[in-house]
């Protein structure tokens, strides 16, 4: 066993043992620090070839809202439910995808039409108002600690259940890293017709990784909905929301696996300093400091926090833009 | 015809003419220096609160409010464009748009920091107009006019000027035009004030219709790209014919559902013609 395996070996002790001794309120930052770290992780699968998609608070808002509307309306778990929003936020990934990939809308134009694409869903939830609330939002009806229900007062159960799914989203990150898929990507990214000229299928890995990153965004949302136990069109979809999960992923680093969620940790850590310390009177604060940073990072390391410890591997595309430190 | 309609119809075209001022202004500065200010119809929030603050809160006559509110929202532009844009110019297009994106962040929650999410109104009441039982409120036949004259006006400005040559010229080539003498971070900078000083002409405009708040600028901000993009970026005549095509469909799609519906109506109508006419509605 080398030194590498030893160190996950106590990482994962520690994380699995955290919620015995923690106290509830650092709990909830946890579980949100690992929901919003497997979002923002969802994101960079495609952010970080270049195919920035200001549009994910779609995914995000079909995730929760479609398994609360089922179960609201219909009576139907939530283990059915989540499947089904995962295959239509796939399917609507597929939907702006494949056209988009198959007519070469790319950059500006890519970003553009997600960001249409995350304006349709918010103005879909709110519209709807007669059964999802509209902007007032909606709580899943609750039924104390079930299983089939999906709701865990406890917040320890939910705390397991984020710690897997974010260690699923690491996994899926991993397996596209370390495969022929990210070469493929890379060169896409680098250049779409150089790529295509060398047998690359362009339009399927592109659709692929856009699939995947959608199909794990609804799935955060529907976990992050199961666990606050309200949604709200402006919380969970949305430009807003779209635009959060750009900035900590960048702010984190989307070449690196833990970057997002060192993006979320930083984000979270931000909002909550900024609401203890100011208190509640100053609503904009922690915003405002993430846009001035966001504006920061952009500028002088466009390669995130954790893109600053990263020597090895800089992709030819980044270099230019890459700090030089 | 259903005159209810035919109201819609005019409210359209009405709105029409703010959007078209809103998509010039970004036009403008994407088709000279290749950048989307994705807080554009943010700097227009911030003409809101100056002509707010200076017009309702310190009562200065509503015509000084205006000019100062046009001026200040010129040299944000020009701030914009020196602290924000300057340094990414040679960066990926994306970390152009993204920054631009912080600076949304940062505009919409400076503004709910120092004024609350309050919605503030600016207290002046125009009439409305009533022509063979057809309402129609002065302020946006005001708005649309003012509009007008201020497209045909930067129309001149950019055909009959030396500098409008020169900004007209660098939309073209940007690489040539350094060779030929024409200082383009000059240029750069003038197109970000003008950009800017348009915002604030659609602040002044919008500031009469609509109440303002820190997030106002998200109910026009997405669709003036929208607009922009449909029409070709950087052309100015394809982003106005688009503003009218998007207004309509949401006045007209507001008659017959909610407003809501009308705007998921435009923006699926944006998407689906991407695909359509990927290089605009007026590309050949």
């Amino acid at each position: 066993m080398n030194a590498r395996s030893v160190l996950l070996l106590i990482a994962l002790a520690i994380l699995v043992s955290a919620p015995l001794v923690t106290p509830g309120y650092f709990l909830h930052l946890v579980i949100q620090v690992l929901l919003w770290g497997f979002i923002y992780t969802a994101w960079s699968l495609m952010g970080r070839f270049g195919f920035v998609s200001l549009g994910h608070g779609a995914f995000m808002g079909i995730g929760a809202y479609v398994p609360a509307l089922l179960w609201n309306y219909e009576g139907l778990t939530p283990w059915i439910g989540i499947p089904v929003s995962v295959v239509l936020s796939a399917l609507l990934a597929v939907v702006i995808g494949y056209p988009c990939f198959r007519l070469k809308v790319v950059g500006h134009y890519f970003a553009l039409v997600t960001l249409a694409l995350g304006q349709v869903v918010l103005l879909c939830i709110v519209a709807a108002r007669d059964i999802t609330g509209g902007s007032l939002g909606m709580t899943p009806r609750a039924v104390g600690h079930s299983w089939y229900a999906l709701q865990f007062p406890d917040k320890r159960f939910f705390y397991y259940i984020a710690l897997a799914v974010w260690l699923i989203g690491l996994l899926v990150w991993r397996r596209i890293d370390k495969g022929m898929d990210r070469e493929a990507l890379e060169a896409i990214a680098e250049d779409e017709d150089a790529a295509a000229a060398v047998g690359i299928d362009v339009l399927r890995e592109k659709l692929r990784v856009t699939v995947i990153s959608a199909a794990l965004t609804a799935v955060g949302g529907a976990v992050f909905g199961q666990y606050l136990m309200y949604l709200n069109p402006e919380t969970v979809a949305g430009i807003a929301v779209s635009l959060q999960i750009v900035f900590a992923a960048i702010a984190g680093g989307v070449y690196a696996m833990l970057g997002p969620t060192v993006g979320a940790l930083l984000t979270i850590a931000l909002t909550e300093g900024l609401r203890v310390w100011f208190g509640t009177n100053f609503i904009g604060a922690a915003n405002t400091i993430y846009g001035i940073l966001l504006i920061v990072f952009i500028i002088f390391m466009p390669r995130g926090i954790l893109g600053l410890f990263e020597t090895l591997r800089v992709p030819r595309s980044r270099a230019s833009t890459a700090p030089t430190d | 015809m259903d005159i209810y309609l035919v109201e819609a119809i005019i409210n359209g075209l009405l709105l029409g003419g703010v959007l078209a001022l809103l998509a010039l202004g970004l036009n403008l500065i994407f088709g000279v220096i290749d950048v989307v200010w994705i807080a554009y119809a943010d700097l227009v929030m911030c003409g809101m609160y100056a002509v707010y603050w200076l017009h309702a809160f310190f009562g200065w006559p509503i015509g000084v409010a205006f000019i100062v509110a046009i001026v200040g929202v010129a040299l944000l532009g020009i701030l914009v464009h020196v602290l924000i844009i300057a340094p990414v110019l040679r960066a990926a297009p994306i970390n152009q748009l993204l920054a631009t994106g912080g600076l949304l962040f940062f505009l919409q929650s400076f503004a709910t920091l120092l004024f609350g999410t309050d919605f503030r109104n600016l207290g002046v009441r125009l009439p409305i107009i009533e022509v063979g039982g057809l309402f129609i409120s002065y302020a946006r036949l005001m708005a649309f006019a003012v509009a007008l004259a201020g497209a045909v006006a930067l129309y001149l400005f950019l055909r009959r000027t030396y500098l409008g040559t020169a900004i007209r010229a660098i939309s073209q080539d940007r690489d040539i035009m350094g060779l030929m003498g024409v200082d383009q971070s000059r240029i750069y900078v003038m197109t970000s004030g003008i950009g800017g000083a348009l915002a604030g002409l659609s602040a002044c405009l919008l500031s009469l219709q609509y109440d303002v708040h820190p997030f106002v600028g998200n109910t026009f901000g997405p669709l003036t790209f929208m607009i922009c993009v449909l029409g070709g970026l950087g052309n100015m005549i394809g982003g106005f014919v688009a503003a009218f095509v998007m207004s309509e469909i949401i006045s007209v799609g507001g008659y017959y559902a909610s407003t809501e519906w009308a705007y998921v109506l435009a923006f699926t109508f944006f998407i689906v013609l991407m695909f359509l006419r990927p290089r605009g509605i007026l590309a050949r």
